[in-house]
C-alpha cells in the first residue's frame, strides 16, 4: 500500500434526503433506485460515502430497462487516485447483489477525471479480472468493509 | 412442648449458619422472625443460645451468626423491644464495627436498631454517639466492598436523619468522615447515596457553622468531579438513573450558599462546553442554585454569565420564527432564557444584570437592524435565528418583573416606534416579529385576578399611547401577507383583560371586526383563514374563563351573530364546508352559543333533507352530509365534554324522525337518479342518529324509540300480516328502516324494547330483501336483549325465516352472523348452536356431495367467520352500548378450531372445497388475538401453511392470504413462536418461496420476503440448509416489478447471503 493517505483531505459534501416515493407511481426501475443503493457505499479510504465525496450523483446512472443495461460513470476525487478500482470494483458487486442478473452493468470513469482513465474502464468491464479479483483475500476484505460499513 | 421448640430453633440456627443453599437459609430466617415475633422464644434466650456463634474465633461463623442477628432484627422492626434490650444489643454492635471479617453483619444490626422507631423502643442519643464514634474511629469505608459501603452510606444518612443534634455535637470530625467516606466513590447506587449525604448534611449545620464552611471547599470539590454526569459505558445504564443521580447531584450543589463561590465557576465553566447535554446540565443546575444561592457569587460573575449564556441563546435558537404551539423546541435555548429571566429577576434592586443586556451590542445592533428584515421570506437563516434569539431575550427580561418591563420599554420603545412608523411600504417583518414577543411578556405580567394599579406604570403609559398605531400596523399586515404573525399580534392585543386601560375597547372591537371580514370574505387563503378563526376561538374561550362580561357582549354582537347570519341567507360566495367549521368552531368557546348554533344548525338539516326528499336536490344532499359529519365528529363530543349529554342529541333525533313523519311524498326518480349520494347520504343520516340515541340518556332513548316505531309501525309496508315473504320497499320505507335500524344500533341495554316481535319481523323480511344495515340492528338486538326472552327471539327468526326456508340467501346468512356476533359478544351459550349451524353447512357430508350448487352460499358462510370476530366500527362496539364480555374472541377460536381442524385433516375432496374452509379458517386465525395463537402455533403452522397454498389458487382470496400471512409474520417476530416456525421451517420455506411470486398483490410479495428477512435470523444450523433455493427465488424478486419489493428484496438477499462468513458467488 502507498504511505498516507493518498487523498488527504477531500471535499465533503451534505448527504441528500432520501426520497420516498409514493406507491401508486409506476414502479419501473430508473436512476434513482440505483442511486439508493450505490450511494451508501464507503469509500475506501475514508469513513464517508461516495455520496458525501461527489464521487456519485443521480446524474451519473443511466439506466435502459427494455435492453436491461445499466450505466454507471464516477468521479474520482483525484487523478491519479489508485483507488478508483477498488471503488468500481465495490460498485460492481453491490450491483451484482440488488440488481437481477440480466442486467448488462458498465461501470467507467467520469472523461478526463483519471489519468489512466483507459486502462481503469478496461479493468473495470473484464468479467475474468473482477473474479480474480474477487479471489484476493485481501481485496475481497477491503470490498467487503466498504460495501457493509457501520461508520457512515 | 419447651423441649421440642428449644430444638427446633436451635436447629434453624444451625442451618442458617452452617447450610450452603440460600434457600434454606432464607426459610431458617423467616421461621426464626417468626417465632422471635410471636413471642414463642425471647430474644434474650434466643442471643444466650447463639451465644457460641457470637463469639467464636471462627471468623466464617462468627460472621454468620452476627449477620443471622442483624438480619432477625432486621425483620422484627415493626415488634416493640425492651429499651435495654436495645441498648445492649446496640453495644454490641457498635463494638463489632471493629471487627473487620465480620462486618456485615455489624453494619446491618446497627442500622436495623437505628432505624427504629421511638414508639416501638429506639437507640437513645448517647447510643447513636458510641455508633458514630466507633463507626468512625474503625471504618475505612472506600475500602470496602460495594454492598457495605451502601450499608455504610446508608448509617451516616440514618444518623443525619434521625438523630440530628448527635451530628451537629459532633462538628468537624463528622464532616471530615463524611469527605473521607465519598472520596472517590464510583458506583451509581453509592453515589446516589452519597450525594443525598452532602444535600442533608448542608441542611443539618447551620450556614454559619464553622466546621462546614472549613470543609466547603473540599466537599465541593469531590461533589465537583462528577458533573456533569456522564457514563462512559452508556450500554449497561439505564436512562432513568442517570436522570435521578443528576437529580440528586443537583440538589446537593444547591443545597448551602457555602458552595457558590466555587459552583459558579465550574458550572461557567461547562457551559462553554461543546457538548449539548453537558449545557443543558449546567444550565439546569444554574437555574437550581440560583434558587438557593445568596448572589452574591452570581452578581461578580454577571458579565461572563451574560456572555455565555447569550452566545448559547445566539448560536441555538430555532430559526423557525412562528408562535404558538407550533413553537419549535430547543431545549438549551429555552433552558438558558429561563435562566437569564430568573438573574433579572434575582437583582432586581440592583439592575446590573438587566444593564448588561440593555447595552448589548449584539442585541442593540439587531434592533437597529429591525428594518431591512422587511419580509419574513427574505431574511436569511442566520438572520432569522438572530432576530428570534433577540426577541425571546426581550420577552424574557420584560417577562420578569414590572421594573425591567419599565426598563426595557424605557430603553427600546423609541427605537420600536419610530421604526414602525418610519417603514415605507408598510410594517416589516423585524418589528412586528418583536413586538408580538414584547406584548406577550407584558400579556404574562398583566394579572386579571388581581387589581393591581400597573395603569401608572412606565410601559403600560407608553403602550396607552402606541396601541391605535399597533394595531393599525398588525391589520395593515394581516391584509396584505401570509405570515400569521401579525393575527398573532393581534389576539394578544385582543386578549388582554378588560380592565387594562392601554388596550381600550373600541382597539378590541376593531380587531374582531377584522378577524370577523377576514373569516367572511377572505377565505382563498386556507392557512391564514384557519389561524385567524384559531384566533377567535382563542380569543372566545379566554373571555368565557375570564367572566368579562363587556367584552362577551361584543363578542356575541360582532362575531357570534354575524357568522350565525351566514346560514340565514343563501350566499353562495362562501363554501359551506367552511361556513360549518367556522360557526361549529366557535360554537365550541361557550354553551350559549353552541346552543344558539345547533339551532341553527337543526333547521338547517331539516330544510335540506326536505328539499332532497321533494326533488333530489344534490346540493341541498351535500350540505345536509356535511352539517351530519359536523355534528358527529364535533358538536356531540362536546356536549359530552360538557356533561350536558341528554338535550341536544335528543332534539336533534326527534326532529330527524318527525321530518320524516310529515314528509310522505318522496321524489320518484330519487332511488336511480344519483344513487351514490343517495346511498351517502343515507349512510351519513344513520350515522348522525346512532351517534345521537348512543350519547342520550335511556329515558330519552325510550322516547326517540317510542317516537320511532309510531312512525315505523304506521307505514303500511311494516304492518306484520303473517307474511314471511320479502316486500318492495319504497324509497321512504327505505329511509324509515334504515333510522330505525340506527336507533335500535345505539341503544344503551338498559333501554327496554317493546313491540319486539313485530320489530324482529319487519327487520327479518327487510334482510330477507337484502338490506344490510337490519343484520347489524338485529345483531345489536340480539346482544342486548334483556325484557324479551332470547328463545322466542330466537324462534321468530330462525323457525320462520331460516329453517323452514329450503333456499337460504347470502343475506340471511350475513344476518345470522351478526345475530352470531352478537350473541358471542355477551358470552350467551345459544351461540353454540348458532355457530354449529352455521359449521353445518361448512362441513357435512351431504354439503360436500352438494358442493357444486351451494360454493356461492358456503363461501358467505366462510365469510360469516369474519363478520364474527372482527371489530365494526357501524355497530356492536363499545361506543354503541355493545355488552362484551371479555375474551370472547378466544373463545371462538376454541370452539371452532378443533372442528374446521379435523375437517381439513380428513377431507380428501377437491381443492375448491378445501379452499372454502381454509378460508372460514384463516378469517378466524387473522382475527384472534396473537397471544392465543401462540398457544397452539404447533397444530396451527401445518394448517396455516397448507392454508397459504390453497388460498393463493384464486384471486378473490388475495385478502384472506394477506392477513394470514401478517399472522405468520407475528409468530415469526415472537420468541416463543419461533421455535415452532424452526421445526416446520422446510415446510415455511418452501410455501414463502412460493409465494414470492404471488401476482395478485403487491403486499403479500412484500410480507413474504420480510417474513424471509426474519427467518434468516433463525439457528444457523437450522436455515443454512435453505440458502440455496432461498437466495434463487429472491434473485428473481430482485426483478419484481413494484419498486418496494425489490427494496425488501435486496434486504433480504443481504441478510441470506450474509448468514455464512463468505459471500455468496465469486
Amino acid at each position: 500500500m502507498t504511505l498516507g493517505l493518498i487523498n488527504a483531505n477531500p471535499v465533503v459534501r451534505e448527504k441528500k434526503e432520501r426520497i420516498s416515493r409514493p406507491d401508486h407511481a409506476p414502479h419501473a426501475l430508473d436512476p434513482l433506485d440505483i442511486y439508493d443503493i450505490v450511494r451508501d457505499i464507503r469509500d475506501p479510504e475514508h469513513p464517508y460515502s461516495l455520496e458525501q465525496l461527489g464521487v456519485l450523483s443521480e446524474d451519473s446512472i443511466t439506466v435502459d430497462e427494455k435492453l436491461a443495461r445499466i450505466l454507471i460513470t464516477f468521479t474520482p476525487t483525484i487523478q491519479h487516485c489508485s483507488m478508483a478500482t477498488v471503488i468500481g470494483l465495490c460498485l460492481r458487486i453491490k450491483l451484482k447483489d440488488c440488481f437481477p442478473s440480466h442486467f448488462k452493468v458498465d461501470i467507467k470513469v467520469t472523461p478526463g477525471s483519471h489519468a489512466d482513465e483507459e486502462a481503469v474502464n478496461k479493468l473495470l468491464n473484464d468479467k475474468e479480472r473482477i473474479v480474480a479479483a474477487m479471489e484476493n483475500p485481501s481485496l475481497r476484505q477491503l470490498v467487503d468493509e466498504c460495501l457493509n460499513s457501520s461508520e457512515l | 412442648m419447651a423441649d421440642s421448640t428449644q430444638i427446633n430453633f436451635v436447629h434453624h440456627i444451625e442451618s442458617y449458619v452452617d447450610s450452603g443453599s440460600p434457600s434454606q437459609q432464607d426459610a431458617s430466617l423467616l421461621a426464626l422472625a417468626k417465632l422471635v415475633t410471636n413471642d414463642i422464644i425471647t430474644l434474650e434466650s434466643l442471643v444466650r443460645e447463639m451465644e457460641m456463634y457470637l463469639t467464636t474465633t471462627d471468623n466464617i461463623i462468627r460472621a454468620r451468626g452476627i449477620l443471622l442477628l442483624a438480619e432477625l432484627l432486621t425483620r422484627m422492626s415493626s415488634k416493640r423491644l425492651e429499651s435495654n434490650t436495645i441498648h445492649s444489643l446496640i453495644g454490641f454492635f457498635a463494638d463489632r464495627l471493629s471487627d473487620w471479617r465480620a462486618l456485615r453483619g455489624a453494619l446491618v444490626g446497627c442500622l436495623a436498631l437505628m432505624r427504629r422507631k421511638s414508639d416501638i423502643g429506639a437507640i437513645s442519643g448517647s447510643d447513636a454517639n458510641a455508633i458514630a464514634q466507633s463507626f468512625m474511629q474503625n471504618l475505612q469505608v472506600q475500602s470496602l466492598g460495594q454492598h457495605d459501603r451502601k450499608l455504610c452510606f446508608e448509617i451516616l444518612e440514618c444518623l443525619i436523619d434521625s438523630y440530628p443534634d448527635t451530628v451537629t455535637s459532633m462538628e468537624d470530625e463528622f464532616v471530615y468522615v463524611i469527605c473521607e467516606a465519598i472520596d472517590g466513590e464510583k458506583d451509581p447506587q453509592c453515589l446516589l447515596l452519597t450525594f443525598h449525604l452532602v444535600e442533608r448534611l448542608a441542611q443539618v449545620y447551620p450556614e454559619s457553622s464553622s466546621s462546614l464552611s472549613s470543609y466547603a471547599e473540599d466537599l465541593f470539590n469531590i461533589l465537583g468531579s462528577y458533573f456533569p454526569i456522564h457514563f462512559t459505558h452508556p450500554k449497561g445504564e439505564d436512562e432513568v438513573k442517570r436522570e435521578e443521580l443528576s437529580r440528586a447531584l443537583m440538589l446537593a450543589f444547591a443545597s448551602t450558599p457555602l458552595f457558590e463561590p466555587f459552583a459558579i465557576p465550574l458550572l461557567l465553566e461547562k457551559l462553554s462546553s461543546s457538548l449539548p447535554s453537558s449545557k443543558i446540565e449546567s444550565l439546569k443546575y444554574l437555574n437550581n442554585c440560583m434558587d438557593k444561592y445568596s448572589g452574591n457569587g452570581i452578581h461578580e460573575q454577571n458579565e461572563a454569565l451574560w456572555s455565555s449564556l447569550k452566545d448559547i441563546i445566539l448560536t441555538s435558537a430555532p430559526s423557525l420564527l412562528t408562535f404558538g404551539p407550533g413553537h419549535q423546541e430547543n431545549k438549551v435555548a429555552d433552558e438558558a432564557l429561563v435562566v437569564v429571566q430568573k438573574l433579572i429577576q434575582k437583582d432586581n434592586d440592583s439592575v446590573s444584570f438587566l444593564k448588561l443586556i440593555l447595552k448589548d451590542v449584539d442585541v442593540n445592533t439587531t434592533l437597529n437592524n429591525l428594518s431591512s428584515y422587511s419580509n419574513y421570506d427574505n431574511i436569511t437563516v442566520t438572520d432569522k435565528q438572530r432576530l428570534n434569539a433577540v426577541s425571546r431575550i426581550l420577552h424574557v427580561s420584560a417577562a420578569a418583573s414590572v421594573a425591567s418591563c419599565n426598563a426595557i420599554f424605557q430603553s427600546f420603545f423609541s427605537a420600536l416606534v419610530t421604526g414602525l412608523q418610519s417603514a415605507s411600504g408598510g410594517p416589516k417583518f423585524g418589528h412586528l416579529y418583536v413586538w408580538v414577543d414584547l406584548l406577550t411578556a407584558c400579556r404574562t405580567l398583566v394579572n386579571p385576578a388581581e387589581k393591581t394599579d400597573l395603569d401608572k406604570e412606565t410601559w403600560c403609559t407608553m403602550l396607552y399611547n402606541f396601541c391605535p398605531l399597533l394595531t393599525c400596523s398588525f391589520v395593515k399586515t394581516m391584509k396584505e401577507s401570509t405570515h400569521d404573525i401579525a393575527v398573532t399580534g393581534l389576539k394578544i392585543l385582543a386578549s388582554f383583560p378588560g380592565s387594562f386601560l392601554p388596550v381600550s375597547k373600541s382597539t378590541f372591537e376593531e380587531i374582531l371586526v377584522e378577524f370577523t371580514s377576514i373569516i367572511i370574505f377572505k377565505f382563498s387563503n386556507a392557512s391564514s383563514w384557519r389561524s385567524v378563526l384559531n384566533a377567535l376561538v382563542e380569543i372566545g374561550s379566554l373571555i368565557e374563563k375570564s367572566d368579562d362580561f363587556e367584552k362577551m357582549a361584543s363578542f356575541d354582537i360582532i362575531v357570534v351573530e354575524r357568522m350565525l347570519t351566514l346560514f340565514s341567507y343563501d350566499d353562495l360566495s362562501m363554501p359551506f364546508s367552511l361556513k360549518v367549521e367556522a360557526v361549529s368552531k366557535i360554537g365550541t368557546t361557550n354553551l350559549k352559543y353552541m346552543l344558539k348554533i345547533v339551532q341553527k344548525f337543526n333547521i338547517a338539516i331539516s330544510t335540506d333533507l326536505q328539499k332532497y326528499w321533494l326533488d333530489g336536490n344534490s346540493n341541498s344532499a351535500e350540505h345536509a352530509m356535511l352539517l351530519l359529519e359536523c355534528y358527529v365528529d364535533k358538536v356531540f363530543p362536546w356536549f359530552q365534554n360538557m356533561k350536558d349529554t341528554n338535550n341536544v342529541p335528543t332534539q336533534f333525533a326527534l326532529k330527524i324522525w318527525s321530518e320524516i313523519e310529515h314528509n310522505t311524498r318522496f321524489c320518484n326518480s330519487l332511488n336511480e337518479k344519483v344513487s351514490m349520494l343517495y346511498k351517502k347520504l343515507i349512510e351519513t343520516t344513520m350515522n348522525g342518529m346512532k351517534h345521537a340515541v348512543a350519547s342520550c340518556s335511556e329515558d330519552s332513548q325510550s322516547m326517540i324509540l317510542d317516537k320511532a316505531f309510531s312512525i315505523f309501525s304506521s307505514s303500511t309496508s311494516f304492518q306484520v300480516n303473517g307474511s314471511t315473504q320479502p316486500v318492495d320497499f319504497s324509497c321512504r320505507d327505505e329511509w324509515v328502516i334504515s333510522l330505525f335500524n340506527s336507533v335500535i344500533i345505539a341503544l344503551n341495554p338498559k333501554t327496554q324494547v317493546k313491540n319486539t316481535k313485530e320489530i324482529l319481523h319487519n327487520i327479518m323480511r327487510a334482510l330477507s330483501n337484502g338490506h344490510i344495515p337490519s343484520a347489524h340492528a338485529l345483531g345489536s338486538l340480539f346482544n342486548k336483549m334483556q325484557y324479551f326472552s332470547l328463545e322466542e327471539a330466537m324462534d321468530i327468526t330462525f323457525n320462520k325465516y331460516i329453517a323452514g326456508n329450503l333456499r337460504i340467501s347470502n343475506d340471511i346468512i350475513i344476518g345470522l352472523a351478526w345475530v352470531g356476533k352478537g350473541l358471542l359478544m355477551r358470552g350467551h351459550e345459544i351461540v353454540k348452536d348458532m355457530i354449529k349451524f352455521l359449521l353445518n353447512f361448512l362441513i357435512s357430508n351431504e354439503s360436500i356431495s352438494l358442493f357444486e350448487d351451494r360454493e356461492d352460499l358456503m363461501r358467505a358462510v366462510a365469510d360469516s367467520f369474519n363478520i364474527i370476530m372482527s371489530d365494526s366500527e357501524a355497530c356492536l362496539n363499545k361506543k354503541f352500548h355493545a355488552t362484551v364480555k371479555p375474551l370472547y374472541k378466544q373463545r371462538l377460536f376454541n370452539m371452532v378450531m378443533p372442528i374446521l381442524l379435523s375437517s381439513i385433516v380428513k377431507s380428501d375432496s377437491s381443492v375448491r372445497y378445501k379452499a372454502v374452509v381454509h378460508r372460514a379458517l384463516a378469517h378466524v386465525i387473522s382475527n384472534t388475538p396473537l397471544s392465543a395463537i401462540l398457544g397452539e402455533a404447533k397444530k396451527l403452522i401445518p394448517l396455516m401453511v397448507d392454508g397459504l397454498t390453497c388460498l393463493s389458487e384464486d384471486v378473490e382470496n388475495r385478502d384472506i392470504v394477506y392477513s394470514l400471512l401478517l399472522v405468520l409474520s407475528g409468530i415469526l417476530t415472537d420468541k416463543n413462536g419461533q421455535e415452532i416456525i424452526v421445526e416446520n421451517a422446510y415446510m415455511i420455506i418452501m410455501c414463502l418461496n412460493k409465494l414470492i411470486f404471488y401476482k395478485h398483490m403487491m403486499l403479500v410479495r412484500e410480507t413474504v420476503v420480510q417474513c424471509l428477512t426474519a427467518m434468516s435470523e433463525l439457528p444457523y444450523s437450522r436455515v443454512y440448509w435453505f440458502r440455496p433455493e432461498v437466495l434463487q427465488a429472491l434473485s428473481r424478486a430482485l426483478d419484481d416489478p413494484k419498486r418496494s419489493v425489490r427494496q425488501e428484496a435486496v434486504r433480504c438477499r443481504h441478510a441470506w447471503a450474509s448468514i455464512s462468513s463468505r459471500s455468496l458467488h465469486i
